[in-house]
């Protein structure tokens, strides 16, 4: 790992120039893409991303791509494993002496949460059992967006979704990646959102310090698959955090952080509100009993952290 | 001074991955391949070899991290063998895509279900169109040569491909044969130093690899390129086993034919098993029957002309397919017909048979029978229906373990 540069305590510590290139295909106001561009804006360009099927796999569309360092595509389940391949070869080539070391990378796993919570969780598991040093970047948007949204393990209960679509919405509850991929017990794992910059970039930092495995979820608001106009994006991810609905929180050393508390959270509905996947539970009738269920949850895990 | 030793295939194996000096070996064990991957992790941690070996947690992994460490530019080994292989399927396919060379070998084994753990085809043959290149073996010796010769023809500039080392599980991975083991420093020279080509991942030279394309003129284009550069193999092949023939006195051609001088017949088969039609052709040659083996080595890319040359002007072929597509009938026979159709002379009888599944013996009055079949229809000018080797006696003892069962199933009052 390399040292940081710089040390980010301050919105004004944040970099003013910005790494990744524009014009890709992903959709206006991506939740993703806004939380990868402020990523990489710490990470730096010797970086290089291995990714696995989702959104961002349109990012890098031949011959054109917004990294200003390297990519490589893998497939859906296995992108770990592409980035244990990547770190175990640039350590042969630097320890044979066939790599200068300002010739090193960092490497970089970007995956959506489809592959992070189902097919991929496997290798992600084992790379975390191998001790490999690498950052997991995880862009949740709730389902699997770059086909529609239909429903994943990352999905919310309630949620209106492409497979999912009838009133109530979603049955299940969403996956806590979380607790699961620190119950592996590697270096780092955090929660990110991109309308946070500031905590998001703290966090990144403190990656870049860390040797093994890191990983990083970064709630994505998806304007497309939660139905909501793009220049809500913002708006949307800050009421996540505020509502309680989406604790930035890290793991590290076996105990768990909270960075972001306040004493009083608005009611969910305040985000459930602004999404098209929860009109169900506001029209025709106002489903009281759901909206209840979701703000019981939001409530019983902060009382269980406070 | 020659180094000869009593070796295993799985032992072969290790060793020309040793020999052509790799730098990484991602692995997963799998019967029957296992010892290959116990072999070079016993050796690394003796400090008889460098390189690194890691265990992945599947197939699948294992030959995603194969390819990433080969697109960032290290010489990468890796062995599987059955269920591993369509475990790994997927990538196999993408990281032939991303044009990285790197050698794996296959342990053949047959594939579920039922499940086995005895050699047949079908598993090498489900990677028949993923773009990597095959070579299939018949001797432990040959296994260790192949080996270096892989390396040097996927790192080829004008190849770029991953290459498959096909052996037989048990009847080659754990069988010993006496096998000569070439000389390190000469080995080293043959295969060459890594050359990463275009596929390298540097700070300095940031790369976008395996990118997504819209368009299929674009998808058009890269598949294109790949079957061009697998079509190119053939000759890159040839130069290779060339240059491997004059270091080492071993010729390992494209095609192998025995005593198909003046033949009028031949038996054509893959692997380790196509060295009992050997023997069954010195039985028939002794008995005035003009059969000779033909036995392609390289099944990807395929070599026609040497096919078309090895068999043209023959009366008849018997293709016997240690495989069997389902609805279809044997891999080989129907890739064998396609090469020879419309070409000049071509057999008028190539007749198939499917045998050896799930590590099932081809007896010598098999062969026999195989030979009478192919002259008969030779001389009615009428070929036969593809046929499955089973003999009375095999059915009668699945008869035998049902009658058994049901008797048991009868006596314990579990049955309906």
């Amino acid at each position: 790992m390399t040292t940081p540069d710089r040390h980010i305590e301050r919105m004004k510590d944040l970099p003013s120039t910005h790494l990744l290139g524009s014009g890709t295909a992903l959709c206006a106001g991506c939740g993703g893409l806004q939380a990868l561009k402020e990523a990489y804006d710490i990470l730096g360009r010797k970086t290089v991303f291995v990714n696995a099927a989702g959104c961002m796999t349109l990012s890098s569309v031949y011959p054109f791509t917004p990294f200003r360092g390297s990519w490589l595509y893998t497939a859906m389940a296995s992108a770990p494993a592409g980035a244990q391949g990547i770190r175990d070869a640039l350590d042969i080539l630097k320890e044979t002496g066939r790599l200068a070391p300002d010739d090193d990378m960092d490497v970089n796993v970007i995956t959506g949460d489809g592959s992070a919570n189902g097919m991929g969780l496997s290798a992600t598991s084992a790379a975390i059992d191998r001790g490999l040093d690498f950052l997991y970047f995880c862009y949740d948007n709730e389902g699997y967006g770059n086909t529609g949204q239909q429903a994943s393990a990352a999905t919310p209960h309630g949620a209106r979704t492409a497979t999912t679509a009838i009133a109530p919405g979603h049955a299940g509850i969403k996956k806590d990646l979380f607790s699961i991929w620190a119950a592996n017990r590697p270096a780092y794992v955090a929660t990110v959102i991109g309308a946070e910059p500031l905590d998001l970039a703290k966090k990144i930092e403190k990656c870049r310090t860390i040797k093994g495995p890191k990983l990083i979820i970064a709630l994505a608001p998806c304007p497309v698959g939660w139905g909501f106009d793009p220049e809500r994006t913002v708006e949307i991810g800050r009421l996540a955090v505020r509502t309680g609905i989406w604790p930035l929180k890290e793991y590290i050393d076996g105990a768990i952080t909270h960075t972001h508390k306040t004493k009083s959270r608005p009611p969910v509905t305040d985000y459930l509100v602004l999404q098209d996947r929860f009109r169900h539970l506001f029209e025709p009738r106002r489903n009281d009993g759901l909206i209840a269920d979701i703000q019981c949850r939001v409530d019983a895990y902060w009382d269980a952290v406070d | 001074m020659t180094d000869r030793q009593l070796m295993t295939g799985n032992a072969a194996a290790a060793w020309g991955a040793r020999l052509a000096r790799v730098d990484y070996i991602p692995a997963f064990p799998i019967t029957p391949q296992t010892e290959i991957i116990e072999t070079l992790a016993a050796w690394i941690d003796a400090k008889e070899m460098p390189g690194r070996l890691v265990t992945m947690e599947s197939e699948h992994s294992m030959v995603t991290a194969a390819g990433a460490a080969a697109a960032t530019g290290v010489r990468v080994f890796t062995a599987t063998s059955s269920q591993g292989l369509l475990h790994a399927m997927e990538m196999l396919y993408t990281v032939a895509g991303w044009r990285v060379p790197f050698v794996m070998t296959n342990v053949s084994r047959g594939l579920a279900s039922p499940i086995t753990l005895e050699p047949d085809h079908n598993d090498i043959m489900a990677a028949r169109d993923s773009g990597a290149l095959q070579i299939h073996c018949a001797t432990c010796q040959e296994v260790l040569d192949t080996l270096l010769i892989a390396y040097k023809l996927a790192e080829h500039p004008a190849v770029r491909l991953p290459v498959i080392v096909n052996l037989d599980g048990f009847y080659l991975s754990f069988t010993r044969e006496a096998v000569e083991l070439p000389d390190e420093q000469a080995a080293a020279q043959f295969v060459g130093d890594y050359d990463p080509g275009a596929n390298a991942l540097r700070a300095s030279q940031p790369v976008s690899q395996a990118v997504a394309v819209l368009g299929s003129g674009l998808y058009s284009y890269f598949r294109y390129e790949m079957h061009l550069a697998a079509q190119h193999a053939l000759a890159v092949y040839d130069e290779t086993s060339d240059a491997f023939a004059k270091v080492f006195g071993r010729r390992h051609a494209a095609v192998e034919s025995y005593r198909m001088d003046d033949a009028d017949y031949a038996f054509v088969m893959i692997g380790s098993f196509a060295t009992k039609a050997k023997s069954a052709v010195d039985r028939l040659r002794a008995n005035g029957v003009a059969i000779g083996l033909v036995r392609p080595r390289l099944v990807r890319p395929f070599p026609v002309a040497a096919l078309r040359e090895a068999l043209g002007g023959l009366k008849g072929v018997a293709v016997i397919d240690q495989n069997l597509s389902n609805g279809f009938g044997g891999i080989l026979h129907g890739e064998l017909a396609a090469a020879l159709h419309g070409f000049a002379p071509s057999p008028p009888v190539i007749a198939s048979f499917v045998a050896g599944l799930g590590g099932r013996d081809i007896t010598l009055e098999e062969f026999l029978g195989i030979a009478d079949v192919v002259r008969q229809s030779a001389d009615t000018g009428v070929t036969p229906p593809g046929r499955l080797l089973y003999s009375d006696q095999e059915l009668r003892e699945v008869r035998k373990l049902q009658a058994v069962a049901a008797v048991e199933r009868d006596e314990l009052g579990a049955g309906p």
